[in-house]
C-alpha cells in the first residue's frame, strides 16, 4: 500500500468528506487556491474541486471565522475552520468556550454545533513564544468539546473523518513537526473513533500516557529501554478530551506504574488530570507515584539551543521511567 | 415613504403589545417577589423588535442578546415555553438549562440568544453563510445594542459579511446605553450606521419609535439582503427606559433626558397611528386584553410546571450524553 504524509492524509480526509456531503466546507486564512492552499497546504487542491464558496479564504478575523463556523453548524452544515496557529485561538476564545461548547447544553439539546476547528502548533521549529504553544488543556477544561491530536498520518486521516462526522465541536490540533511523517495510507472511508486511545506499544512494567508529537519520543525511549529489560507500554490518547479512561486505567492496573508526557507545560496540564485520576482509581494497583513530564513553565524560546532545552527531554523521560521501576 | 397597509399595521401592533405586555408582566412578577431571576427590561424598545420581526418570514433566522425578549416573543416563540424557560422549568424552550439570557427556539428561528455583548454578530454571519451555501433563501437578522458596536467582533463580522455579500441584517438597537455607560461616554461618533460605509455596506439610520419609519426601513433591509445584494446595517434609534437589568441602579440616567425620551415613547405614537388608520379604541384594547389573558395563562402554567430533573446537568453536554 502507498504511503502518505500527515498533510496528505488530512487533505484526503477533508476532500472525501466534502465529496460526500455538500454541507462540509472549509474557511480560514489563506486556505484557498489563490493564497496557496493553506499555509501548511492541508487544503491544497480543494478550491479547484469545490470552488471558493466551499473553500472560503477569510480576512484575518479569528473571531469572525470561528463565529461563522458556529453559526453554519447551528444551521446544519459541517464547517471546518482553520485557526492558522494555535496561539491565535486566544483571539476567539469567546466563540469557542461560550458558544461552540455550550450551545448544545444551553439549548437543551436543540442546537448541536458540529464543527471542526483545525489548528497547528509545535515546539521545535523556531517560531518563538507566540506561535508554538500546545494549549489543549484550555479546551479539555471546558465541557462540550472534543480535543483531538494525531501522532501519525494514518490516524490523522481517520481522526479527521471522525471529527467531521462528530455532532459536536472538535478542536483538532496538528503538530507542525508531524506534517511530514509518513504512514501507510489506510484508504478512503477510514475512521478512527473519537475517544479511543491506541496502545502504540505494549509493555508490562510501566504505562506511559501521551499524545501528538511526543508519542514519537515515547516510542523511541521505550524501544531503547526494552534493550535494558524495561518494558514500557505506550498509550497514544489520540483524543485528549474526553479521553479513553478505560484503556488508560486498564493498562495501569496491568503495569502498576504510570507516567504522563506532553509537550504542553507541566503545571495544570492534562497530564495532571490524568495522573490524579489514575491515583484515585488505581491506588490499589500502583507500586509508586504517578509522574508527570511536560514542557518547561516559560514561554517557548526562540534560540534553537533554548527551544530544544525547553522541550520535554528524552533523557528525562528515560530517567523517570527507570526511577519509577526502581532501576535508576 | 409608502404607507403600511392595515393588515401589516395590525400585525406590528399585536407583536409590539405582546412584547410590552410580557415586559410589564415580568416586572410585576419580579416586584411582587413571585420570581427572582435576571431580567433585562425592554421598555421603550418594543416597537423596534416587533417591526423587525414583522418584516421577516417565519423561517428566517434571528440571533439576539440577553435583552432579546422583544425578538423572541415577537418572532413567535410559544409563550408557555418562553415563560417556562425564563422561570427555569422543565417545560421551557431549553428545559430550563438556558434561562433568560440563553433562549433558543429553532422552530421559530431564534437560533442563539447570547449573554456576551457583541458575540452574536459573527455567529449570525455563519447562519447567513449556511443559507448562502445551500441557497435556502433565508435571511438572518442579528440584533444588538450600541454598546456592542465597539467590540472587535462587530468589525470583523461586518467586514466579512460584506466581503461575502451574506444575506444578513445587522440591527443595532441604539438605546443610548452600553450597560451603565451612556452613548456619548463610549462612542465619539454621532452614530453607528455611518460605519457601514467603512465596510462598503448599506447603512440605514431610522427612528425606532415611529412605525412609519422603522417598518419600511426593515422591509427595505430584508428585501436587500434577500435579493443577494449583501448585508445591511440598520441603526434604530430608541431609548432604554429602565436600567441595564431589572433592579439595577439607574441614577446615571439623567431624569431630564428620560422625561424627554418618554415623550418619544413608541407605544402612544403607535396607538395614534392605529387610530388614524381607523382601528377603534375597542379593537386595540381587545388585542391587549387577549394578550394579557394569554400571558396570564402562560405564567400560571410556568409557575406550576415541574423543575428540571437534576439528571439534566449530565445531559446534552456532548451527543453521547444527549
Amino acid at each position: 500500500m502507498a504511503e502518505i504524509t500527515m498533510t496528505e492524509a488530512l487533505n484526503k480526509a477533508i476532500d472525501e468528506a466534502m465529496a460526500e456531503d455538500d454541507g462540509v466546507f472549509c474557511l480560514g486564512e489563506d486556505v484557498a487556491a489563490k493564497q496557496g492552499g493553506g499555509v501548511f497546504k492541508v487544503t491544497s487542491g480543494l478550491t479547484e474541486k469545490y470552488g471558493e464558496n466551499r473553500i472560503r479564504a477569510t480576512p484575518i478575523s479569528e473571531t469572525a471565522i470561528v463565529g461563522a463556523a458556529v453559526g453554519a453548524a447551528l444551521a446544519g452544515q459541517r464547517p471546518i475552520c482553520e485557526i492558522m496557529l494555535m496561539n491565535f485561538v486566544g483571539v476567539c476564545m469567546d466563540q469557542i468556550v461560550n458558544h461552540a461548547a455550550k450551545l448544545r447544553f444551553m439549548s437543551g439539546g436543540q442546537t448541536p454545533c458540529p464543527m471542526v476547528l483545525r489548528t497547528t502548533t509545535g515546539v521545535g521549529v523556531g517560531f518563538g513564544g507566540q506561535h508554538s504553544d500546545m494549549l489543549e488543556a484550555w479546551f479539555a477544561h471546558v465541557a462540550g468539546i472534543h480535543v483531538v491530536t494525531p501522532s501519525n498520518a494514518a490516524d490523522a486521516r481517520g481522526l479527521m473523518r471522525a471529527s467531521i462526522d462528530a455532532n459536536d465541536p472538535v478542536i483538532f490540533i496538528e503538530n507542525i513537526l508531524c506534517y511530514g511523517l509518513k504512514s501507510e495510507d489506510p484508504g478512503p472511508g477510514y475512521r478512527v473513533p473519537l475517544g479511543k486511545a491506541a496502545i502504540a506499544k505494549e509493555g508490562s512494567d510501566i504505562t506511559l500516557v501521551t499524545y501528538g508529537r511526543t508519542v514519537l519520543d515515547a516510542l523511541e525511549v521505550a524501544g531503547e529501554l526494552d534493550k535494558e529489560g524495561i518494558s514500557v507500554e505506550v498509550i497514544d490518547l489520540r483524543t485528549i478530551a474526553p479521553y479513553d479512561e478505560e484503556t488508560v486505567l486498564a493498562s495501569v492496573r496491568k503495569t502498576g506504574r504510570a507516567i504522563t508526557l506532553h509537550e504542553a507545560v507541566r503545571p495544570f496540564g492534562t497530564g495532571a488530570e490524568i495522573a490524579a485520576n489514575i491515583q484515585e482509581k488505581c491506588w490499589d494497583s500502583l507500586k509508586g507515584p504517578v509522574r508527570r513530564i511536560g514542557g518547561t513553565f516559560s514561554a517557548v524560546p526562540f534560540a534553537t539551543v533554548l527551544e530544544q532545552a525547553w522541550i520535554p527531554q528524552k533523557s528525562d523521560l528515560a530517567g523517570q521511567i527507570k526511577a519509577s521501576v526502581g532501576k535508576a | 415613504m409608502a404607507d403600511i397597509d392595515r393588515e401589516k399595521l395590525l400585525d406590528i401592533y399585536t407583536r409590539t403589545m405582546k412584547v410590552n405586555r410580557t415586559d410589564e408582566k415580568f416586572r410585576a412578577l419580579l416586584m411582587e417577589g413571585k420570581v427572582a431571576v435576571m431580567y433585562y427590561c425592554v421598555r421603550g424598545q418594543e416597537l423596534v423588535s416587533a417591526a423587525a420581526m414583522a418584516a421577516l418570514e417565519q423561517d428566517d433566522y434571528v440571533v439576539c442578546t440577553y435583552r432579546g425578549q422583544g425578538e423572541q416573543t415577537a418572532k413567535g416563540i410559544p409563550i408557555e415555553k418562553w415563560w417556562g424557560e425564563c422561570l427555569g422549568k422543565d417545560t421551557g424552550t431549553c428545559k430550563g438549562k438556558g434561562g433568560t439570557m440563553h433562549i433558543t427556539d429553532p422552530d421559530t428561528g431564534i437560533m442563539v440568544t447570547t449573554g456576551v455583548v457583541g458575540s452574536g454578530l459573527p455567529i449570525a454571519n455563519g447562519l447567513a453563510m449556511a443559507s448562502q451555501n445551500n441557497g435556502d433563501g433565508r435571511v438572518t437578522l442579528v440584533s444588538f445594542g450600541d454598546g456592542a458596536a465597539n467590540i472587535g467582533g462587530f468589525h470583523e463580522a461586518m467586514n466579512m459579511a460584506q466581503l461575502y455579500k451574506l444575506p444578513i441584517i445587522f440591527l443595532c438597537q441604539n438605546n443610548r446605553y452600553g450597560e451603565h455607560t451612556a452613548y456619548a461616554d463610549h462612542t465619539d461618533s454621532p452614530d453607528i450606521s455611518s460605519r457601514a460605509s467603512g465596510y462598503g455596506m448599506k447603512g440605514i439610520k431610522v427612528d425606532g419609535n415611529d412605525v412609519n419609519q422603522i417598518y419600511p426601513a426593515m422591509e427595505e433591509a430584508v428585501a436587500h439582503a434577500r435579493s443577494g445584494k449583501g448585508p445591511v446595517l440598520v441603526e434604530a434609534m430608541c431609548y432604554r427606559m429602565m436600567g441595564h437589568f431589572f433592579g439595577s441602579d439607574f441614577s446615571y440616567m439623567p431624569p431630564e433626558h428620560l422625561e424627554e425620551m418618554q415623550r418619544e415613547d413608541p407605544l402612544p405614537k403607535l396607538r395614534k397611528v392605529m387610530l388614524e388608520h381607523q382601528f377603534t379604541e375597542e379593537e386595540l384594547d381587545k388585542i391587549v386584553a387577549d394578550i394579557d389573558a394569554e400571558i396570564d395563562g402562560a405564567v400560571e402554567h410556568a409557575l406550576a410546571a415541574d423543575l428540571p430533573s437534576t439528571d439534566e446537568i449530565y445531559k446534552d453536554v456532548l451527543e453521547e450524553t444527549a
